[in-house]
């Protein structure tokens, strides 16, 4: 999902670059209270594994492929403003380092990946959590359901994008159904992904991932009242 | 607690080693179809409106390191290249923030 140079016109492009500034601004300070002693070494991994896991395009349908966004993943397990950046310092590398999303068009893509499909994912993966039994198990699920989601929303952030700076006078019904129709299909991908990827942390180790954490029984610290008079 | 939990350890390791293989090896295998977006421009016929980036002759331009002629080589050495820079980013920015106070009471034990 990745938008070249030359898609949006430089008003557009100026103005997501604020709202991407903005949001990564909130991010940084959001993310403080987000990084515990193991979670910042786990929010390098997850960028890492975004990161690769972005290069692995699986075919979709005719002629057509999709790879993982990985926001919902990294939201669940390291929390939604730390997600952010993991998701910032992927396009980073990505649009300057390799030509993969245009220069002029990274706060496009810092504003639809790493702000509208973290937080949208976020916000379903709550919203499933609230849904579902209140047990481990349904972590997994959750994300599943919220990454599926948060590819499509994205795609409709950048129909909403094209519709008022795109380059090319293009039908927006047109546009907004074959984006939707073949995002879909895409999140199908981005669920399974994320479906295996948050399992397997949680299974081994649910303290580590910030969706699970507050469904932990066993408590980890125990306060108790000085015995001493 | 019920069972054995592996250490933060055994599990960063694990997965920075799963991404290696998946960036510098699997990413090989990927699809080289458009993606839904390029594929819809071409459809819609607003792909011609995309100009070239600003660092389109970056020497890792396209996942390929330039001058590597093994197609196999250049990518996996791209991804792994990739790899090394985000997670550089990501230290640094971890430590910056978790130095700085930024007036919250959680200090480090």
């Amino acid at each position: 999902m990745h938008v070249p140079d030359g898609f949006l016109d430089a008003p557009t492009s100026l103005a997501t670059a604020g709202v991407a500034a903005l949001g990564v601004g909130v991010a940084l300070r959001g993310a403080r209270r987000e990084l515990s002693d193991a979670a910042a070494p786990l929010a390098g991994l997850v960028a890492v594994f975004v990161f690769a896991g972005q290069l692995l395009n699986f075919p979709v349908g005719a002629g057509t492929s999709g790879h993982l966004v990985g926001a919902t993943l990294a939201a669940v397990l390291v929390g939604p403003f730390t997600a952010t950046l993991c998701l910032t310092v992927v396009l980073l590398v990505q649009a300057l380092a390799f030509a993969d999303g245009g220069v002029s068009a990274l706060g496009t893509n810092v504003t639809l990946m790493a702000l509208v499909a973290v937080w949208a994912g976020y916000a379903v993966f709550r919203l499933a959590r609230a849904l579902l039994p209140r047990a481990v198990a349904s972590v997994p699920v959750a994300a599943a359901i919220a990454a599926f989601v948060s590819v499509p929303v994205t795609a409709l952030a950048f129909c909403g994008l094209y519709a008022v700076g795109g380059q090319a006078p293009i039908d927006l019904s047109t546009l907004v159904v074959t984006m939707l129709g073949w995002h879909t299909a895409i999140g199908l991908g981005e669920a399974a992904i994320t479906f295996l990827t948050v399992g397997s942390v949680v299974a081994a180790r649910p303290d580590l991932a910030y969706g699970a954490r507050d469904l932990l029984t066993t408590p980890e610290l125990e306060i108790r009242t000085a015995a001493w008079t | 607690m019920s069972r054995r939990r592996i250490s933060t350890r055994t599990l960063l390791t694990a997965g920075l080693a799963i991404s290696l293989v998946l960036a510098g090896v699997v990413s090989y295998y990927a699809s080289a179809h458009p993606d839904g977006l390029e594929f819809v421009a071409r459809t819609l016929g607003f792909e011609s409106t995309s100009v070239e980036s600003a660092v389109g002759d970056s020497p890792l331009a396209d996942y390929a390191v330039r001058g590597v002629s093994n197609s196999r080589l250049a990518s996996g050495l791209a991804g792994i290249v990739g790899i090394a820079l985000v997670a550089l980013l990501m230290t640094g920015l971890m430590r910056l923030l978790r130095r700085t106070p930024a007036g919250s009471g959680t200090g480090e034990r």
